[in-house]
C-alpha cells in the first residue's frame, strides 16, 4: 500500500514539481492551492505526510499546521513545510507549530525527498 | 528748691536705677532673666533719645521747626531693615563673641587689631563730644532747677573755677556709676542684663517726663493743639517755624541718612541692639515698637516749642530748656522735678551705655593689644581678669572726664543738636566698612582701613576743626578763607561745594572718600585667608545654622593649656565652670576628657572673645596652640565648597535636562529610522521571498531533467516550458523591483512631453492585442474623437495602461472576458478607465491592492504576476499629477481609473487647476 502525501502549495508550478518527485518515489499524491481547501481534504482522508507550503491565500501555513495539531484524530502525521520564508525566526515559528521539517525555497530535490523518506520511515 | 532736695533726688533715682539692675542681674543669675521680653528690647533700644532728644529737639524745633524730625525719622525708615541688616549683624555677633562695634569691623576683616584700634580711637574722639552734652544737660538742668521758680539761665560755665563745676561732680557720679554698673565682673558673654533692665526703665520715665510736659502744656496751659497753633499764628511765630524751617532737601535728606546710619554705628546702640539682645525674636517687636517710642517722645515738641516761646516772648530763656523751664514758669514743682527726672535719664542713660561700650573697645581693642605686644603674645602667670577690670574702670573713668573736659573747653560755643550731629557723623563713618562687608566678600582690611581713615580725616577737617575755630582755639580765617588763604580747601566750602549745611558738606564728602576708598583699596588686592574665611562667616550669616568656623582651623592643642588660657582672663572658678558646662553639652565626663579639637578651639577662643575682643583672643589662642597654617586655596576650597556645589548641582541638572532632550531626540530619530529600516527590511523580505518561489520551481525542474535524462518528450518540454515562463518571471520582478526603487528614491529618469492620451490607449491595446486573443477576451474602446493633451511621460503612461490591461485579462475569465478601456475628458484633466467583468476585488482586499507584492485572487485562480505592478503604475500616475484609484463590485468585475491633469494651456487657468486636482485627491 503506497503511502499518500497531501501537498499544499499555491504555486501551481511548485505543486506541479514536487508531485512529479513524490510520485517518482511511489508514492500516492493528492494536492490543495490553499490551506483551507487542505483543510478540508484533511478532514475526509488522513494522507501519511503533509507538504505544507506557508504564504498562501485563505489560510496560511502556520495556521494549517496549528490546526492540525490542535486536532487529535490527525495526532502524529508527519508536516513538512516548503517555504520561501527562510528567516531563522520563520523556520523556528514552523518547527514551534508543530512541524517537523522545514525546508526553504528553492530546495534541493535530494533533500527534500530524503526528508520525506526519512520522515515516512520514522513513522512505521 | 534746695540743692539738697535735688541731690537727694537725683541719687535716689540713680539709687533706684541701681536697685533694678541689681535685681535683674539676680534673676539672670538664676536663669529666670528678666531683660528676654521684646518689649524691654524694644525699650533699651529707646537710649538713641539722650538728653538732646529730650532738651534738644524743642531747642531746634524753636530754631528750624520740623527740622528736628529727620534725627527719628532715619532710624524710623531704617528700623524697616533691621529683619535683614540688624538680624545679621546679631547673629554674627552671636557665633563670634563680638563685644563692640570695634571687634565686629576687625572680626569682619580678620581679626586686624588695627583696625578695631582705629575704630575705637574714631568712635571715642566722635563721642566724647556727646558725652560732654549729656554732662552739660544735666548740670545745666540742675542749675536752673536751683532758681525755682525763678526762670534765670546759668552763666556760662567756664567762668567757674574747676572744682565749683556741678559738671565734674556729675561726671564723677556717673563713673562710679557706671563702674558699678558695668564692671561688677568680667563676663565671657559681655552682656549686662542689670544695665540693660535700668535702660528700659529710663527710657519709660523720660517719655512719661515729656508726654506729661506736653500734656500740661497743651491741655493745661492752652486749649488742646487747635488753640495753641492759633495762638502761635496769631503771635506770629508758627509760619516761620513750620514753612520756613524747612531746610533744603538735600539737608533733610543727609540728616535722615546720617541718623539712620547713626542708629546702627552708635556704640551705645550697637551694644544694646546687638551685644546685649538675648534672642533674635525680639526684633520683630523692636521694628515696629521703637518707631512708635520715636513717635510718641516727639509728639509735643513743637507745641512745648510754641508754648515757650509764648511764654517766654522777650525773655532770654534758651529754648533748649523749655521742658524744664515752662513748668517752673507755672510753678508746677511736681511737674518740674518730673520734667528733670526725665532729662536725667535721658542723660544718665545715654552715658551709662555709651561709656561702658567705649571702654569695652578701649580695654579690648585699644590696651589688650599693646599688652600683648608687650608680653610677647605670653601673657604672665597670674589672674588676668582684675586687671582687665581695672582697665575699663580707668577708661569709664577717662571717658567721662574727657567728655568733662570737652564741656569746659568747648561746652558754650555749640547748641546741644550740633554736637549731636557731629558726632553722628564720626560714628557713620563705620558704616560703609561695617554695612558693605555684610554684603560683599571682597571688602578686605586695607580697604576697611582706608575708608575709615579718609572718612574720619574729612571729618575732623570739615567738622572738628571749624568747631574749635569756632570756640576760638583756632583762628577763624581758616574757616573763612580756607589754610594758607586756598579757598578751594576751605573745611566748609571743600573744592568750592557750597550752599550746604556743614553736616550735609561733611557727609557728603566723607562718605565718598570713605566708600571711594573703601572699594579702591579692596580691589587692590584678593582678601587674605583670614580675611576671607571671615567675610564669607559675615556674608553667608543667615545661610549657616551653625557656625562654619571650626571647620577651618587645623592644628593642635593642649586642653590644659586651653583652660588656663581662659582660667586667667576669666577667673578660675569662672573659667571652671564655662568648661564644665562646654564639656557637658558635648556629652563629654569632665573637662581633661576634652579632645583639645579645632571645636574646643573654637569655643576656647569665643569664650575669649567675650573678655578681650576677638582680635586678641585669637592672638591668645594662637599662642598656645601650634595651628597649621591653612593654604589660601584650602580655604577658599571649604568656604566655596557649599556654593559650588549648589552651582554644580544647577549646572547638572541643566544639563541631565539637555541630555534627556538630546535622547528624546535620538530616541525619536532612531524609531524613525527603526521604522525605515523595517519598511525596508519588510521589503527586502518580500522581494527575496517572491524572488525564491520562481527560483525553487526553475531548481526543482532543472533537477528533475538532470537526474532523469529518460523523461518523456512531452513532459521534458512542459517542464522546459515551465523553466521558461519562471525564468521570464523572474527578469521581470528584477526589473521591476529596480524600477520601483528607482521611482520612489527620485532617481527614475521622466520625460515631460507632449502627449495625446488617445495614442497612448491605441499602443497599449497594439501591445497587449496578442494577450486579449490567447485568452479569447474581447476589448471595447470609449474614446473621443480629438486628440487629448496631456503633459507626461508617455512610456511610462503605456507601462501603466498596459498593466492594468493585462491585469484585467488575468482576472477575466477566458473565452468569455470583456474588457473595456475609456478615455472620458473632464473640464481639467482625462480619466481613463480599464473595466473587466472578472472575479473582482473582495471589499477587505480594496484598500491593499496598491501595496507591494500585494496579489487580489485566490488561490484556484492565482495570477501570474509580480505584485509591483499597481504599485509602481500608483507612483507613475502620482508623479505625472495624477491618482490611480479602484472600484470594484465582486459580481460586476473591478474597474481601475486613473486621472491626469489637462496640458496647461489646454485647460482652466492653472490655480485653478491645482485648486481642482488637490480636493480630487482629498
Amino acid at each position: 500500500m503506497p503511502k499518500k502525501i497531501l501537498i499544499v502549495d499555491d504555486e501551481p508550478n511548485i505543486v506541479l514539481s514536487v508531485e512529479y518527485l513524490m510520485k517518482r518515489e511511489g508514492y500516492q499524491v493528492a494536492t490543495a492551492n490553499d490551506g483551507q481547501t487542505a483543510l478540508e481534504l484533511l478532514s475526509e482522508t488522513t494522507p501519511d505526510l503533509l507538504i505544507l507550503d506557508v504564504m498562501m491565500p485563505r489560510k496560511n501555513g502556520f495556521e494549517v499546521c496549528s490546526e492540525i495539531r490542535a486536532d487529535p484524530t490527525l495526532s502524529g502525521l508527519p508536516i513538512l513545510m516548503l517555504s520561501a520564508k527562510w528567516r531563522e525566526a520563520e523556520v523556528k515559528k514552523g518547527v514551534s507549530l508543530g512541524a517537523d521539517a522545514y525546508i526553504t525555497k528553492p530546495f534541493s530535490t535530494h533533500d527534500l525527498v530524503n526528508m520525506v523518506n526519512k520522515l515516512l520511515k520514522s513513522q512505521d | 528748691m534746695t540743692t539738697t532736695l535735688i541731690v537727694i533726688l537725683s541719687l535716689g533715682y540713680l539709687g533706684m536705677l541701681f536697685a533694678i539692675a541689681y535685681w535683674a542681674d539676680r534673676r539672670a543669675d538664676q536663669n529666670r532673666s528678666v531683660i528676654s521680653n521684646a518689649t524691654i528690647y524694644a525699650l533699651s533700644l529707646a537710649v538713641y533719645c539722650t538728653a538732646w532728644t529730650f532738651y534738644g529737639s524743642v531747642g531746634r524745633a524753636a530754631a528750624t521747626g520740623v527740622g528736628f524730625l529727620p534725627i527719628y525719622l532715619g532710624p524710623t525708615l531704617i528700623a524697616a531693615l533691621w529683619g535683614t541688616l540688624l538680624l545679621k549683624m546679631v547673629r554674627v555677633s552671636k557665633s563670634q563673641r563680638i563685644t563692640s562695634i570695634a571687634d565686629f569691623i576687625a572680626s569682619r576683616y580678620g581679626k586686624s587689631h588695627l583696625l578695631g584700634g582705629i575704630v575705637t580711637i574714631i568712635a571715642v574722639l566722635g563721642i566724647v563730644p556727646y558725652i560732654a552734652l549729656q554732662l552739660k544737660a544735666i548740670s545745666r538742668s540742675f542749675t536752673i532747677l536751683l532758681t525755682y521758680p525763678e526762670v534765670t539761665m546759668p552763666n556760662a560755665t567756664d567762668s567757674l573755677p574747676l572744682l565749683q563745676d556741678t559738671t565734674l561732680y556729675v561726671a564723677l557720679l556717673l563713673a562710679l556709676f557706671t563702674i558699678l554698673f558695668g564692671t561688677r565682673h568680667l563676663d565671657a558673654s559681655e552682656r549686662h542684663e542689670g544695665m540693660v533692665a535700668a535702660i528700659a526703665f529710663e527710657s519709660i520715665v523720660k517719655l512719661v517726663a515729656f508726654i506729661a510736659v506736653g500734656l500740661f502744656v497743651t491741655f493745661q496751659l492752652h486749649d488742646g493743639f487747635t488753640d495753641l497753633f492759633d495762638k502761635a499764628e496769631t503771635a506770629g511765630i508758627l509760619n516761620p517755624l513750620i514753612v520756613d524751617g524747612m531746610d533744603g532737601y538735600e539737608n533733610w535728606f543727609s540728616l535722615t541718612l546720617l541718623s539712620a546710619l547713626a542708629v546702627m554705628m552708635l556704640p551705645r546702640q550697637f551694644q544694646v541692639a546687638v551685644v546685649e539682645n538675648s534672642s533674635e525674636h525680639h526684633l520683630r517687636r523692636a521694628i515696629w515698637l521703637f518707631p512708635l517710642y520715636l513717635f510718641l517722645i516727639n509728639i509735643f515738641v513743637i507745641p512745648i516749642a510754641l508754648a515757650g516761646q509764648l511764654t517766654f516772648a522777650g525773655a532770654d530763656v534758651d529754648a533748649d530748656t523749655f521742658v524744664l523751664t515752662l513748668p517752673m514758669a507755672y510753678h508746677q514743682s511736681t511737674l518740674t522735678l518730673l520734667a528733670f527726672l526725665g532729662g536725667l535719664s535721658a542723660a544718665t542713660g545715654m552715658v551709662i551705655v555709651e561709656t561702658i561700650a567705649l571702654s569695652t573697645m578701649v580695654c579690648n581693642d585699644l590696651v589688650m593689644p599693646v599688652l600683648l605686644r608687650r608680653w610677647k603674645q605670653i601673657p604672665p602667670n597670674a589672674d588676668l581678669s582684675q586687671l582687665l577690670l581695672r582697665i575699663r574702670r580707668g577708661a569709664i573713668l577717662l571717658i567721662l572726664l574727657l567728655g568733662f573736659l570737652y564741656f569746659r573747653l568747648a561746652g558754650e560755643a555749640y547748641a546741644l543738636v550740633s554736637i549731636g550731629l557731629i558726632s553722628f557723623s564720626a560714628v557713620a563713618q563705620f558704616a560703609p566698612a561695617m554695612i558693605i562687608g555684610l554684603y560683599w566678600r571682597g571688602g578686605t582690611r586695607d580697604g576697611a582701613l582706608a575708608g575709615l581713615l579718609s572718612g574720619f580725616s574729612i571729618w575732623i577737617y570739615t567738622l572738628l576743626l571749624p568747631s574749635f575755630a569756632k570756640s576760638g582755639w583756632l583762628p577763624v580765617g581758616l574757616l573763612e578763607d580756607g589754610p594758607f588763604g586756598i579757598e578751594l580747601l576751605k573745611p566748609q566750602a571743600l573744592f568750592g561745594l557750597t550752599g550746604l549745611n556743614e553736616i550735609t558738606h561733611c557727609l557728603f564728602w566723607s562718605m565718598t572718600l570713605n566708600i571711594g576708598t573703601y572699594i579702591l583699596f579692596s580691589f587692590w588686592r584678593t582678601p587674605r585667608v583670614n580675611e576671607a574665611t571671615q567675610a564669607t562667616l559675615f556674608v553667608d550669616a543667615l545661610k549657616h545654622q551653625r557656625f562654619l568656623g571650626v571647620g577651618l582651623w587645623r592644628g593642635t592643642a593642649e586642653i590644659d593649656e586651653l583652660l588656663h588660657l581662659a582660667e586667667r582672663f576669666l577667673g578660675a572658678r569662672r573659667a571652671q565652670a564655662v568648661f564644665q558646662a562646654y564639656a557637658t553639652r558635648r556629652k563629654i565626663q569632665g573637662i581633661k576628657q576634652l579632645p583639645a579639637d579645632a571645636e574646643t578651639v573654637h569655643f576656647a577662643e569665643t569664650l575669649l572673645a567675650g573678655a578681650i575682643g576677638s582680635a586678641s583672643a585669637r592672638v591668645m589662642v594662637s599662642s598656645v596652640t601650634a595651628e597649621e597654617s591653612l593654604g589660601m586655596d584650602e580655604v577658599l576650597n571649604i568656604l566655596d565648597e557649599a556654593s559650588q556645589i549648589r552651582a554644580y548641582s544647577h549646572e547638572l541638572e541643566k544639563k541631565s535636562q539637555e541630555l534627556e532632550a538630546a535622547t528624546r531626540e535620538l530616541k525619536e530619530a532612531n524609531e524613525r529610522l527603526q521604522e525605515l529600516d523595517r519598511v525596508k527590511d519588510d521589503f527586502m523580505s518580500s522581494v527575496t521571498h517572491e524572488l525564491r518561489t520562481p527560483l525553487a520551481s526553475i531548481r526543482a525542474f532543472s533537477e528533475i531533467l538532470n537526474d532523469d535524462p529518460e523523461i518523456e518528450l512531452n513532459e521534458r518540454r512542459r517542464f522546459l516550458g515551465i523553466i521558461v515562463s519562471e525564468t521570464k518571471r523572474l527578469s521581470r520582478l528584477v526589473n521591476q523591483v529596480l524600477d520601483l526603487a528607482k521611482i520612489e528614491s527620485g532617481r527614475a529618469d521622466w520625460n515631460a512631453e507632449d502627449v495625446d492620451l488617445l495614442e497612448v490607449v491605441e499602443q497599449a491595446l497594439a501591445s497587449t492585442e496578442q494577450l486579449f486573443a490567447e485568452r479569447g477576451t474581447q476589448v471595447i474602446r470609449e474614446t473621443p474623437n480629438s486628440a487629448c493633451m496631456v503633459t507626461g511621460d508617455r512610456d511610462r503612461l503605456m507601462q501603466v495602461l498596459v498593466n492594468l490591461l493585462s491585469n484585467a485579462n488575468k482576472f477575466v475569465s477566458e473565452k468569455s472576458g470583456i474588457v473595456c478601456v475609456g478615455l472620458h475628458t473632464y473640464h481639467d484633466r482625462y480619466e481613463i478607465s480599464v473595466a473587466d467583468n472578472g472575479t473582482g476585488i473582495a471589499a477587505d482586499e480594496l484598500p491593499n491592492i496598491f501595496e507591494k507584492f500585494r496579489q487580489a485572487g485566490t488561490a484556484s485562480n492565482k495570477p501570474i504576476g509580480t505584485g509591483l505592478g499597481l504599485p509602481i503604475s500608483k507612483r507613475i500616475i502620482e508623479h505625472l499629477g495624477g491618482r490611480l484609484w479602484a472600484e470594484s463590485d465582486a459580481e460586476n468585475g473591478a474597474i481601475f481609473t486613473f486621472a491626469i491633469p489637462k496640458k496647461q494651456n489646454d485647460a482652466l487657468p492653472p490655480g485653478e487647476t491645482h485648486a481642482e486636482k488637490d480636493s480630487d485627491r482629498g
